[in-house]
C-alpha cells in the first residue's frame, strides 16, 4: 500500500488524510511505519578523519576534515564534511560562520584548477601547462634580474639589491611553506617583499 | 564552559532512538513506549548570541541544503526568513530601552522550537508526515508529506516552509540524525559563544537558572527562561534578557498555543474521518479557516474543488489502493 | 598577542577598542563569553559602530574613528588624577624613574627636533641622560621634573574629559564610566585585557594607538600577568608566522633585520646591534643577536657562508630606504620603475587603498604572476567587469601567469595563531585539478632559475646557486624538513667546552632551542624564535595533549609556542618584586627562593634573581617603556593627529594635517580630499559572515551576507533622503562605489568640536569573482598614506560623500 500522497491530490479529493487517519484507527499504523525513516542514517559514518586547523583568522580553530578515501592510506580523499574539533582547546568544537562553512570553499566552484597565461593585450585567459608556466617564470625573472639588479650603489657599496620584481607573500600558507619562500626570494636579491600583515 | 560533546563517530553507531519512540505521529495514533526517553532540549541564551550566523552555516553545511544567494535588503537577516533550505535564521532587532535610552540588539536564532504540543502535527493532516519522539523532538517525515501547508497554519511560531521545488514541509530537525548518535546538534556545536547549548531539559532549565542570574546581576531584572507553556513547554528554550516582553525579539510570541480550530479538526478528522465523504465537506470548509491563503493558492483552491466536485471520493480510494 | 585565546577566561575587564572581536574573530571571542559567564568579567566595547561586540557589551561608548589616542590618553590622565596606578609595578617594572635627556619638549602637536621639510624628526633628545658609569640615570622618588612619568603626566594632562568629548564625540559621561572601570583594574588583584585589531593598526598613527593603550596596561600593572595583557588579533591564519620568518623587505626570521647600504661589512653591521645593558645586570636578551644571525646565515648557505666570507654577508640584499613596503612597490609600480611581481595567496587588487592606482600600477608590468587557491581579482585585473571592473583590456600589456596552489584541507605543515601557537596540521583532501603546493611551486621557481644562473651565468649567481636546498627530492622539500631547518640544527660536532673530546651536539642533530645557537657558524636554524619548534623530541607543533593543571588556560603541551613554549610574554611581570604572585588566585610564576616555578616557561633565566633582573629582558633597561626614546619615528609619547582626511582640525595643533612624519608620495597629497568637498566620515571593517575576499568565493558564506552595503545613521539617511535597502553612491576624492544601504541606529551622528559628524561604514568583502553578487570594496575610495612607523594603510578613516540613486546595483 502506498501512501505517497501529492499534495493536489490530498486537496483533490475527499482527503487521503482522512483515510490515513481511517486506515490508523483500523490498526494499519504498521505499513505505515517502514516509510518512516525520518531519522537519517548517520552521514560521518565511514569516513576518514584529519586533523587540520582553520585557514581563515588567527583563533586558529582546531578542525576535523572527513573525507571519503583516506590520503593517509594512499587513497584518493574527497572531502565530504568539515566540523569543529572538540579537543581543540581554544574553539572546543565551536566554529564561526566562516568555519563552519570551510567545505564551500575546498569545493568553490571558483578554485583555480590549471596553470594560466594571459598574454599581454590578451582578452582571455589559455591553460598551459606547469613545464610551460614554471620555464617562463623563471626566464622572466632571470631576464629582468641581470638587467637590473644593483650589484654596487654610488658609494661602492657591494648591495646586491633587486627591486625591478616584487614578491607579496601569503597570509595562510605554512610557516614550512613561509620558509621556502623566504629563501627562494631574498636568495635572488629581492627586496620589494612583504605580507599581508597590514590589511 | 558548558562541556562540549566528544566529537562526532565515524564508525557505524546504533541509532538511539527511533521508531519505537514514537510518542506522536500525524493524522494516526501509535502505541506510546512504555519509557519515555530522557528529554532533550537546544536552550538559545540570547545575551551570549553575537548573531554571527556559525548556526545558519553549520546547518546548511550539516544537512547539506542549498539556499540560494538572496539581496541585501538594508538590514543584517539574511536570508530574510526561513526557507525550505535556511531551516534557522538570526533575527536583528534594533531596540532603544525606554528605561535606559540604551540602544539593545536583540539577536534571536529563529527556528523550530519542538513544542511538547506541537501544533504542526497536529494539524497535519497525512499520516506519519510529522512525529514526535518521546525525547521530544518533532520531525518531519518527507516520505509522507502532501505539502498542504497546514503545518504552517498549526505552528504558533510560524516555522515550517513548504518547498516549490517537491512540495513538502521543511523545518529543523534539531538534528536528529546527531542526537541519535548522542552529538548535539550542529548549530550547538558551532555556537563560537555557546549562546547554544544541547543537553537534557532538566539540564538546560539548570543551565539557565544560572545565566538568569548572572543577567540579573548585570542589571537585567526581568531576565528568564522562555518555555511557553501554552505548548506544553519546548525543547528549544531560550534566556532573554527581557524575558516579560518576548515579543520585542522579532515578535517571539507572548503566549503561544495552537490555534483552538486545530484542536477542532483534530476531533472531526478522528472521529468523522470514518465517513470520507461527509468529512470532506467539514474538512473543507476548516481548511480555508485554518491554513487560510498561507500555501494553498487560490489555483488550488478551486482545482481542489473542481477535482472534488467531479470526483467525488473515488480518487482517494484509488490511492489508498494503490 | 602577549596573552593567549585561552587565557582571556581569566581577565576581570575586556577592552575591545580598535577591533571588533566577536565578528573578526568569533571562537577566540568565546573566551569573553567565558570570562563574563564563569568570572563576572565585565566588557567594554569603544567603537564608532555598535556593533555585534556591543551587543554583548556591559557598557557601549561611541567614539570618532581617529581619536583613539586622545581617549586613551585621557584616561591615563584620568588614572594619574585619581591616584589609580599600580604602583609598585610602574616604579619598579617600567622606565617611569629614568630621567630624559634636557631638550627634550613636547609642543603644538611636535616634538623637539622635527624638520617640516624631510617629513622626520631628529630624535637625538628622545632618550636617557646616561651617567658617567654607562647606565641611564634614574630618580626612583620620582621627583626630577624630567624623569617619565612627569613627563608623561604633564604629556597627559592636556586630555581632559572635556577636551576627550570635544575630540572623540564621546560624550563626557560615557567616558567617564569607561574610565573608571579600567582604572579599578589598578588593583594588583584586578586585569584587564586588551582585544584590538585593524581597528587601531589602519591609521597613520597605528603603533602610537596601541603603545598609547600599551601604556595604560602598564601603569595598571596588568602586563604579564594572567587575564592581562596587549592582544592583537591577527586577521589571518597565519599572519604572525609569515611576521615572524620575516617575509617582509625589512626583515630576517626573528626580527633580526635586513642590512642598509649604510652597513657595508658584518662587522658595521653587528656594530649597533651590541645591546648592552642600560642598568647594571640586566639580561638584554638582544645580547645574543650575532648568534642567531650567524644561524640564519647558515641555513640559507650552508657551507658556503663562512667566517672568511663574513657568513656570505654580501649576498642579503642590503636597503637604501627604510622598507619597500607594499605602498611602495605600488608607488615604484606606478611610476614605472617595476617589471615583475609575484602574488602569493594575496589579492591586491582588493586589498591596497586607492584602486584605481592598483590598477594603473599593475597595468605597468610587463608580467604578473598569481599562486592563489582561488580565482583573485587581482590576476583578472585586466578583464573587464562592467562597473566592477572598468578596463581596457586591450591596452594592458601585461603579461598574467596564473598559478593552481592547494588550498589548507590539502597542505600539511603549521601555523602560527595570534597566541604564538604554532599547530601542525595534516592534509586530508587530493588537490583539485592540476593543484600544486606552494612550498612545490617555489621550489620549482628556485631550480629553474639556479639552472639558468648554471647555464648561462649573469650577475651575482652565487647566493642563488648555493642557497641552501639539500631536501630529499629537491624539487619538492617536505614540511618537516622545512620545520627541522626552521627550529636549527648542528652544522658540525658541538663539544663540550670544558672538555672538548665529548660532543655535547653531533654535526646533523636538533638543536634543543635557541640557547644552543652559536656565533661560530656551527649552527645553523632559519628563525630562532622557532628554535625548539622541531627538535630532537619530535615536532612540538603535533602535540595534542590538553592537560592544563588548574585549569590556568596555559595547555603546555599542547602544540608549541614561541618563544621556547612560553605561553604569557613578560610572565616575571606576574610577581611583585619580591617574586610573589601580584595575585594568588592568578599565580602564573613564583621565585621559591632558588628559581622561578610556576604555570608557564618562565620569561627570565629560571635562576635570576627577582630584586636584580628585570622582567622585560628583551630591552636593555630591563623594564618596559613608557617612553620609548627614539624608536618610533612619530614620538616618544603618543599625542593626538587627526587623520589625513578628518571631519575636523586638529583641535591640539590645528597646523598640523596628518601624522606630521607620515611617508606621503608625491601625487598622492593632492589626493586627499577635505571636509567642505567630502563632508562624511569614513571606515572600513570586516563583517563576521565573511572573511576578508575569500569567502565569497564560498557558497554558504555568499548567502549569509550576499550583498555589498554601507551603512549610516537614521539621521544621515533622512538628511539625504536614503531609503533602509536603497542603492547609495558613496565616493572619495580617488573613487566611486554603488551599495545598497543599510540604516541603522547603531551608528549615530556625533557631537566633535561643536559640529556634527556623520559617519558611514563600508564593509570590505565584494570583489567581481566567486559565489557572492559583485560588488566593491573601501579600497576604491581611501587614501594611500600608511602609519608613519609600519607603513599600514590608513583605512579606518577617511572622507567621502553619499548620495541616493536609482537602483538596483548592476
Amino acid at each position: 500500500m502506498n501512501m505517497e500522497l501529492s499534495r493536489r491530490g490530498f486537496l483533490a479529493g475527499a482527503g487521503a488524510g482522512l483515510a490515513g487517519t481511517t486506515l490508523g484507527a483500523f490498526g494499519f499504523g504498521d505499513v505505515e511505519a517502514a516509510h518512516a525513516a525520518a531519522i537519517r542514517p548517520f552521514k560521518l559514518a565511514n569516513t576518514a578523519e584529519t586533523r587540520n586547523t582553520c585557514t581563515y583568522c588567527s583563533v586558529a580553530c582546531g578542525i576535523i576534515l572527513y573525507s571519503k578515501g583516506d590520503l593517509k592510506k594512499g587513497e584518493k580523499a574527497e572531502i565530504v564534511h568539515i566540523e569543529g574539533d572538540t579537543d581543540h582547546p581554544t574553539n572546543r568544537g565551536t566554529l564561526c560562520p566562516k568555519g563552519a562553512g570551510l567545505l564551500d570553499m575546498v569545493h568553490a566552484e571558483t578554485r583555480t584548477l590549471y596553470p594560466q597565461v594571459r598574454k599581454a593585450g590578451s582578452d582571455k585567459f589559455e591553460r598551459i601547462s606547469w613545464d610551460a608556466a614554471l620555464d617562463r617564470i623563471a626566464r622572466l625573472m632571470k631576464d629582468d634580474r641581470d638587467r637590473n639588479i644593483i650589484e654596487k650603489n654610488g658609494d661602492g657599496v657591494t648591495v646586491n639589491r633587486w627591486t625591478t620584481t616584487g614578491f607579496l607573500a601569503a597570509s595562510a600558507t605554512t610557516n614550512e611553506t613561509a620558509w621556502a619562500t623566504y629563501k627562494v626570494v631574498r636568495s635572488a636579491g629581492m627586496v620589494v617583499f612583504d605580507n599581508q600583515a597590514r590589511v | 564552559m558548558f562541556p562540549p560533546f566528544p566529537n562526532p563517530p565515524t564508525t557505524p553507531t546504533q541509532a538511539r532512538f527511533g521508531e519505537g519512540d514514537l510518542i506522536r505521529r500525524s493524522a494516526s495514533s501509535v502505541t506510546p513506549p512504555a519509557q519515555r526517553q530522557t528529554e532533550v532540549a537546544k536552550l538559545i541564551d540570547v545575551s551570549k548570541c553575537i548573531g554571527c550566523k556559525a548556526c545558519q552555516s553549520a546547518c546548511l553545511e550539516w544537512n547539506d541544503l542549498h539556499e540560494e544567494v538572496g539581496v541585501n535588503v538594508g538590514v543584517y537577516d539574511n536570508p530574510l526568513d526561513l526557507t525550505p533550505a535556511s531551516l534557522t535564521v538570526m533575527r536583528f532587532t534594533e531596540w532603544v530601552n525606554p528605561e535606559s535610552q540604551n540602544l539593545e540588539w536583540l539577536i534571536r536564532k529563529d527556528g523550530c522550537m519542538h513544542c511538547e504540543d506541537p501544533g504542526c502535527l497536529k494539524a497535519c493532516p497525512a499520516p506519519g508526515a510529522i512525529v514526535q519522539y518521546s525525547n521530544g523532538i518533532v520531525d518531519f517525515v518527507h516520505e509522507n508529506c502532501i505539502g498542504c501547508g497546514y503545518c504552517v497554519k498549526g505552528c504558533p511560531f510560524n516555522i515550517p516552509r513548504i518547498s516549490k521545488v517537491d512540495e513538502k514541509a521543511y523545518k529543523c530537525t534539531l538534528c536528529s540524525d546527531r542526537v541519535a548518535v548522542g552529538q548535539g546538534p550542529a548549530c550547538a556545536k558551532a555556537c563560537p559563544t555557546q549562546a547554544i547549548v544541547f543537553g537534557t531539559k532538566e539540564q538546560m532549565k539548570s543551565h539557565a537558572d544560572g545565566r538568569i542570574k548572572d543577567l540579573k546581576s548585570r542589571g537585567f531584572a526581568n531576565a528568564g527562561l522562555y518555555d511557553p507553556p501554552g505548548v506544553g513547554g519546548t525543547h528549544v528554550m531560550y534566556v532573554l534578557h527581557h524575558a516579560d516582553k518576548p515579543e520585542i525579539y522579532a515578535g517571539l510570541p507572548n503566549n503561544p498555543r495552537i490555534s483552538p480550530l486545530v484542536d477542532l479538526w483534530k476531533g472531526v478528522s478522528r472521529y468523522a474521518g470514518f465517513a470520507a465523504i461527509g468529512a470532506f465537506a467539514v474538512f473543507s470548509v476548516l481548511h480555508s479557516v485554518v491554513a487560510g491563503r498561507s500555501k494553498v493558492s487560490e489555483e488550488d483552491e478551486t482545482n481542489a474543488k473542481r477535482l472534488a466536485d467531479h470526483e467525488g471520493s473515488n480518487g482517494s480510494q484509488e490511492r489508498a489502493s494503490t | 598577542m602577549t596573552n593567549s585565546w585561552t587565557d582571556i577566561k581569566n581577565t576581570d575587564l575586556v577592552v575591545v577598542m580598535g577591533g571588533n572581536a566577536a565578528e573578526a574573530h568569533p571562537c577566540g571571542f568565546k573566551w569573553v563569553t567565558e570570562a563574563k559567564a564563569s568570572r563576572g568579567a565585565k566588557l567594554i566595547v569603544v567603537d564608532p559602530r555598535f556593533t555585534r561586540t556591543a551587543s554583548v557589551a556591559d557598557f557601549y561608548a561611541p567614539i570618532r574613528q581617529g581619536s583613539d589616542i586622545a581617549f586613551l590618553l585621557g584616561v591615563i590622565n584620568y588614572c594619574i588624577q585619581n591616584d589609580k596606578v599600580q604602583w609598585e609595578y610602574t616604579k619598579a617594572f617600567t622606565n617611569a624613574a629614568y630621567i630624559v635627556k634636557e631638550g627634550f619638549a613636547y609642543q603644538d602637536g611636535l616634538f623637539t627636533g622635527y624638520d617640516e621639510s624631510k617629513r622626520d624628526y631628529n630624535r637625538s633628545t628622545w632618550d636617557y641622560e646616561i651617567g658617567p658609569d654607562g647606565y641611564a640615570v634614574v630618580d626612583e622618588t620620582l621627583a626630577h621634573p624630567r624623569c617619565v612619568w612627569n613627563l608623561l603626566k604633564q604629556h597627559v594632562a592636556i586630555y581632559t574629559p572635556e577636551l576627550v568629548e570635544r575630540i572623540c564625540g564621546t560624550p563626557k559621561d560615557k567616558f567617564l564610566t569607561v574610565a573608571r572601570m579600567i582604572s579599578e583594574c589598578a588593583s594588583p588583584t584586578k586585569t584587564m585585557t586588551s582585544m584590538y585589531a585593524l581597528g587601531w593598526t589602519q591609521h597613520s598613527k597605528g603603533s602610537q594607538n596601541i603603545r598609547a593603550m600599551a601604556m595604560l596596561q602598564l601603569i595598571l600593572g596588568n602586563i604579564g600577568v594572567r587575564g592581562g595583557g596587549m592582544n592583537a588579533l591577527r586577521g589571518h591564519s597565519n599572519i604572525q608566522g609569515l611576521t615572524d620568518i620575516g617575509l617582509m623587505s625589512n626583515l630576517i626570521p626573528g626580527y633580526l633585520t635586513i642590512p642598509t647600504e649604510r652597513e657595508p661589512t658584518f662587522d658595521s653591521y653587528m656594530s649597533t646591534r651590541g645591546f648592552k645593558p642600560l642598568r647594571p645586570d640586566q639580561m638584554s636578551y638582544w645580547q645574543n643577536y650575532r648568534k642567531f644571525f650567524v644561524s640564519f646565515q647558515k641555513a640559507m648557505w650552508g657551507d658556503a657562508a663562512t667566517a672568511a666570507n663574513g657568513f656570505a654577508y654580501d649576498w642579503l640584499p642590503k636597503l637604501d630606504v627604510p622598507a619597500y613596503d607594499v605602498l611602495r612597490a605600488f608607488e615604484l609600480m606606478h611610476t614605472g620603475k617595476m617589471n615583475g611581481y609575484f602574488c602569493q595567496g594575496f589579492n591586491p587588487l582588493l586589498s591596497f587603498p586607492n584602486r584605481r592606482k592598483i590598477t594603473a600600477a599593475l597595468s605597468k608590468l610587463k608580467f604578473l604572476v598569481v599562486m592563489d587557491p582561488l580565482q583573485t581579482e587581482t590576476a583578472r585585473f585586466w578583464q573587464n567587469h562592467g562597473a566592477h571592473n572598468d578596463v581596457d583590456t586591450a591596452s594592458i600589456q601585461t603579461e598574467v601567469i596564473e598559478l593552481p596552489a592547494t588550498c589548507f584541507a590539502e597542505d600539511e605543515g603549521s601555523l602560527t595563531n595570534s597566541g604564538r601557537w604554532l599547530q601542525w596540521h595534516w592534509a586530508g583532501g587530493t588537490p583539485p585539478g592540476e593543484a600544486k603546493h606552494d612550498a612545490w611551486i617555489m621550489a620549482q621557481i628556485h631550480l629553474r632559475l639556479k639552472e639558468l644562473y648554471r647555464k648561462e651565468g649573469g650577475p651575482v649567481p652565487e647566493p642563488i646557486l648555493n642557497l641552501e636546498w639539500r631536501y630529499k627530492d629537491p624539487d619538492e622539500p617536505t614540511p618537516e624538513e622545512l620545520a627541522k631547518e626552521l627550529n636549527g640544527y648542528a652544522t658540525d660536532d658541538i663539544t663540550d667546552p670544558n672538555d672538548p673530546t665529548k660532543v655535547v651536539l653531533a654535526k646533523g642533530k636538533q638543536v634543543v632551542s635557541f640557547a644552543a645557537l652559536r656565533d661560530d657558524g656551527k649552527t645553523a636554524s632559519g628563525c630562532w624564535i622557532y628554535s625548539g619548534c622541531f627538535n630532537e623530541a619530535g615536532n612540538n607543533m603535533a602535540r595534542r595533549d590538553t592537560s592544563d593543571p588548574d585549569d590556568t588556560g596555559a595547555f603546555l603541551k599542547w602544540s608549541w609556542a614561541w618563544p621556547v613554549n612560553r605561553r604569557i610574554l613578560y610572565n616575571r611581570a606576574s610577581a611583585d618584586v619580591s617574586g610573589k604572585p601580584w595575585d594568588q588566585s592568578r599565580k602564573l610564576l613564583e621565585w621559591d627562593g632558588t628559581k622561578w616555578t610556576g604555570y608557564d616557561v618562565p620569561d627570565i633565566a629560571p635562576n635570576a634573581k627577582p630584586e636584580v633582573v628585570g622582567p622585560f629582558i628583551m630591552n636593555p633597561e630591563g623594564v618596559s617603556r613608557l617612553f620609548t626614546r627614539g624608536m618610533m619615528r612619530d614620538g616618544p609619547f603618543p599625542a593626538h593627529y587627526e587623520p589625513f582626511e578628518s571631519p575636523v582640525v586638529n583641535v591640539v595643533a590645528p597646523k598640523v594635517r596628518g601624522n606630521p612624519v607620515a611617508r606621503v608620495f608625491r601625487n598622492d597629497m593632492e589626493q586627499f580630499g577635505d571636509a567642505k568637498e567630502f563632508p562624511y566620515a569614513a571606515t572600513s571593517y570586516r563583517l563576521t559572515e565573511h572573511f576578508h575576499f575569500w569567502t565569497k568565493h564560498s557558497h554558504v558564506n555568499a548567502v549569509l551576507q550576499p550583498e555589498f552595503f554601507v551603512e549610516i545613521s537614521e539621521e544621515l539617511a533622512k538628511e539625504k533622503g536614503i531609503k533602509r535597502g536603497g542603492t547609495v553612491r558613496v565616493w572619495s576624492k580617488r573613487g566611486s562605489v554603488t551599495a545598497k544601504a543599510v540604516v541603522t541606529k547603531r551608528i549615530k551622528p556625533l557631537i566633535c568640536d561643536g559640529k556634527t559628524v556623520h559617519i558611514i561604514g563600508i564593509p570590505l568583502h565584494w570583489g567581481f569573482m566567486g559565489a557572492a553578487r559583485k560588488g566593491f570594496g573601501p579600497n576604491s575610495l581611501t587614501p594611500y598614506v600608511g602609519d608613519a612607523n609600519i607603513e599600514t594603510p590608513e583605512y579606518k578613516a577617511f572622507l567621502v560623500d553619499i548620495e541616493p540613486i536609482a537602483g538596483p546595483v548592476a
